[in-house]
C-alpha cells in the first residue's frame, strides 16, 4: 500500500535533490540543501506492526515530525517484489532508502550499483561492500541490552529452566539469544535452555504451542522472541521476558522485563551523512550498541522491587561497563542450541 | 521426557487436538466442495478472510458467536464468487481457486488497513475459553484431552458427524455426491446442478473461514497477516488422506496435528540437540505424504470432480 507524496515539487527542493543526486559536494548550493529535508523511503515485507519493523518505522516518523526528513514507506513488500520496489523509489527522487534485505541480499545490492547516487541503509545478515560504497548495513545489535534481561531471567526463574522461541536462526535472532544466555548464565550457571525455532516469523499460534511444550517440560520463564510466547506464559502462570519492543502494557503479570532496540541513532547517523554528503560504505549495526544509545533495559515498571538486588546489582554494574567500553558483550550468530 | 511419555501425557493429546481442530473446519469444507465435484484451492485465502472477519468483529464489539458467523458469512461471499466462476462459467478450477486466494488474502489486509490504519500491534480480543465438560472431563487421559478444550473445537468434532450423516444418509447429501460422480444423472432427476455445486461450494467456503477464525478467536486472540501459513493447502490434502470421507479425514486432520504437537516436544529431548531443527518442522509433512501414500491406494476420487457441467451436452 502506497502512502502517497503530499509535496509538491519547488524548483528549490528540485535544485537541492538534483544536487544531492549529483553528490555535487564540492559546490555552492551544499548549505542550501543541507539545510533542507531529504527525502527517505522505507520498504518493508512485513506490516508496520511488526516488533523489528516497527522500531524503524517509529525513528523515521521522529524524524520527520523533526523536520529533518519527509517519509514515505511501503509495506508488506515480498521479497521477490523487494527490487522492483527499490528501483520504483530510486527513481522517484528519494535519497535515502532503507529496509530489510534479509531475503533480497543479492538483488538489492544489483540495484543499488544502478543507483549509485541514491543512499541505501539496509537490514541484512551481510557485511558492506566497499565496492558498492552507496549500500550501508545495519542490524539490531542489541546484544548488551538482551545480556542485561538475560541476567535479570537468571534471577526470577525458580525452576532454572528457561524456554526460547524463535523464528528462524539467522544471526540477529542468535546473536540476541546467546547474549540473552550469557546473562541469565551470570545469575547461575547450572540453568537448563530450551531453544526451538518454528519456521516463521508470524504464526503466533504456533509460537504459542511450542511455548506450552516448554512449559510442559519446565520451563519457569520463557525468552519472548515471536508474538504468541508471552500469551502462553500468561495462560500458564510463568515469567515472560521481551525482545525489541516492550510488550508489559499487554502482559502485566507476565514479562518482567525487555530489552528494546532504538533505531533513532542509526538513522540519524545516515541522515547527518547524507545532508553531509559523506554517506559511504559502512556497518551502522554500531548504533544499535547501547554505548551508541541504540538499545536499552526497558523499565521493570509492574515488577519493580520483585526482582532480587543482587541481581539489578549486577545489571547495574555491567550496564555502567557496558556504556564506558570496559566491558562488552560478546557476538556470537552461532545457531544456539538446547542445553 | 521420553518420546513414550510424551505419548502417553494428556497435555500432548491437548495440543494435537487444538492444532487439529482449524484443519478439521477448513478441511471438511474442502470436502463438501469436492464431493459436489469443485475443487476450491481458495481455501487458504477464504481462512485468512475468516480469521480477519471473525476477529475484528469481536474486536469492534460483537459477540463471540457473532464473529464466529461473520466469518462464516464472508467465507460463504467469496465462495459465491468461487462458485459462479466456476460451475456456472466452468472456469478452470486450478486458476479460479488460486485467484481467489490471491485476491482474499491481498483484500483482508487492504481492510486490515482500512480498519486500524495505525497500530503499534494488533488489538487483542477475549477470545474462547476452555470449557470443561461436566462428568467427561474427569476421565484420565481422554477427559482432559478431549473434554477440556474450547466450545469451537467441540463443534469442529459435531460437525464431522453432521457432514458425515448429511452426506450419506439424506438426499441432500446424495444429490451432493451423484453431482460429484453424475451429474448428468443429478439433472436427469430434475434437480439443478448449478445449484447443487454453488450451494455446496459457499457452505464448504464457510466452514473453510470458521477454521481461519479458530485461529484468531480461539488458537490465539489477534489477527497477523501471514498466520494461516500453509494450514490451507495441509487440508486438500487431508482431503485427498481421508479419501473424501469425513470420518477419515478428521482423523487425519488430528494424525497430522499430533506429529506436529509431537515434533515440538522431541526437539526437547536429547535427540533434539544431534537433530537439526527444520527436520522436526519437516516431520510432519513427510509422515504426512507417508501416511496419504499407503491410504489413497484405495482412495475414490469423485469421478466427475474438476469436469464443468453443462446442462443438455452430451
Amino acid at each position: 500500500m502506497n502512502k502517497p507524496q503530499t509535496n509538491s515539487i519547488t524548483r528549490r527542493r528540485l535544485l537541492g535533490s538534483a544536487a544531492v543526486l549529483l553528490g555535487a559536494a564540492a559546490f555552492a548550493p551544499k548549505a542550501a540543501f543541507a539545510a533542507d529535508k531529504i527525502k527517505v523511503a522505507g520498504i518493508y515485507t512485513v506490516p508496520v506492526e511488526q516488533q523489528w519493523v516497527s522500531r524503524i518505522h517509529k525513528a523515521a516518523e521522529t524524524a520527520q515530525a523533526r523536520g529533518d526528513i519527509e517519509y514515505t514507506f511501503t509495506e508488506n513488500v515480498s521479497n521477490t517484489d523487494y527490487a522492483r520496489v527499490m528501483r520504483e523509489y530510486a527513481e522517484s527522487g528519494n535519497t535515502l532508502i532503507i529496509g530489510e534485505v534479509f531475503g533480497a541480499e543479492q538483488e538489492a545490492r544489483e540495484v543499488a550499483a544502478d543507483y549509485p547516487n541514491v543512499a541505501f541503509l539496509m537490514g541484512s545478515s551481510f557485511k558492506q561492500d566497499a565496492a558498492l560504497p552507496n549500500f550501508s548495513v545495519f542490524d539490531n545489535y542489541i546484544q548488551d541490552a538482551a545480556y542485561l534481561s538475560g541476567i535479570i531471567a537468571g534471577a526470577m526463574t525458580k525452576s532454572g529452566n528457561i524456554g526460547m522461541v524463535g523464528g528462524f536462526p539467522i544471526p540477529e535472532v542468535n546473536r540476541l539469544m546467546h547474549a540473552f544466555m550469557a546473562g541469565a548464565a551470570e545469575m547461575n550457571p547450572d540453568i537448563k535452555f530450551q531453544v526451538s525455532f518454528i519456521g516463521s516469523w508470524f504464526d503466533p499460534p504456533k509460537a504459542k504451542e511450542t511455548a506450552f511444550a516448554m512449559i510442559e517440560n519446565g520451563a519457569d520463564l520463557l525468552y519472548a522472541e515471536r508474538f504468541g510466547v508471552s500469551d502462553a506464559a500468561q495462560e500458564k502462570g510463568v515469567l515472560a521476558i521481551g525482545n525489541v519492543i516492550d510488550t508489559q502494557a499487554d502482559y502485566p503479570e507476565t514479562v518482567v522485563a525487555s530489552a528494546i532496540w532504538h533505531f533513532e541513532p542509526t538513522l540519524d547517523a545516515a541522515i547527518a551523512a547524507v545532508q553531509a554528503g559523506n554517506f559511504t560504505a559502512d556497518d551502522y549495526g554500531k548504533y544499535s550498541f547501547m554505548a551508541e544509545g541504540g538499545s536499552s533495559l526497558a523499565p521493570l515498571g509492574a515488577f519493580e522491587g520483585k526482582v532480587p538486588e543482587a541481581a539489578m546489582k549486577l545489571v547495574m554494574e555491567k550496564e555502567a561497563a557496558i556504556k564506558d567500553g570496559s566491558f562488552s558483550v560478546t557476538i556470537n550468530d552461532e545457531e544456539p542450541k538446547s542445553s | 521426557m521420553d518420546i513414550l511419555d510424551i505419548l502417553i501425557s494428556a497435555s500432548f493429546w491437548t495440543a494435537a487436538i487444538r492444532i487439529a481442530s482449524p484443519l478439521i473446519f477448513a478441511a471438511l469444507g474442502e470436502l463438501i466442495c469436492e464431493r459436489a465435484g469443485v475443487l476450491n484451492l481458495g481455501i487458504e485465502g477464504i481462512m485468512v478472510v475468516g480469521a480477519f472477519a471473525g476477529w475484528l468483529t469481536v474486536y469492534l464489539g460483537g459477540g463471540l458467536w457473532f464473529g464466529v458467523a461473520v466469518a462464516m458469512l464472508s467465507g460463504m461471499a467469496f465462495g459465491l464468487l468461487h462458485a459462479t466462476l466456476t460451475v456456472p462459467f466452468g472456469l478452470s478450477q486450478h486458476v479460479v481457486g488460486l485467484g481467489i486466494t490471491l485476491l482474499a488474502t491481498s483484500l483482508t489486509y487492504y481492510c486490515y488497513r482500512l480498519a486500524l490504519p495505525s497500530v503499534t500491534s494488533p488489538p487483542k480480543i477475549e477470545a474462547f475459553q476452555p470449557y470443561e465438560v461436566p462428568f467427561l472431563s474427569d476421565i484420565p487421559l481422554i477427559g482432559e484431552a478431549v473434554f477440556s478444550q474450547t466450545p469451537l473445537t467441540y463443534l469442529a468434532f459435531v460437525l464431522a458427524v453432521v457432514v458425515s450423516i448429511t452426506l450419506y444418509r439424506t438426499p441432500l447429501g446424495l444429490a451432493v455426491r451423484a453431482a460429484g460422480e453424475n451429474p448428468a444423472a443429478v439433472a436427469a432427476q430434475g434437480l439443478s446442478v448449478t445449484g447443487i455445486r454453488m450451494g455446496a461450494v459457499m457452505v464448504g467456503s464457510g466452514l473453510m473461514a470458521v477454521g481461519g477464525a479458530f485461529l484468531t478467536m480461539s488458537a490465539f486472540n489477534s489477527f497477523f497477516f501471514e498466520m494461516v501459513n500453509g494450514r490451507g493447502w495441509i487440508c486438500i490434502a487431508l482431503v485427498v488422506f481421508g479419501s473424501w470421507k469425513p470420518g477419515k479425514t478428521l482423523l487425519g486432520a488430528v494424525l497430522f496435528a499430533a506429529f506436529d504437537a509431537l515434533q515440538i516436544r522431541v526437539q526437547q529431548t536429547p535427540l533434539g540437540a544431534d537433530i537439526p531443527y527444520q527436520i522436526f518442522l519437516m516431520a510432519p509433512y513427510i509422515l504426512s505424504i507417508l501416511a496419504l501414500v499407503i491410504m489413497s491406494r484405495r482412495a475414490q476420487v469423485p469421478a466427475a470432480l474438476m469436469v464443468p457441467f453443462n446442462k443438455g451436452e452430451r
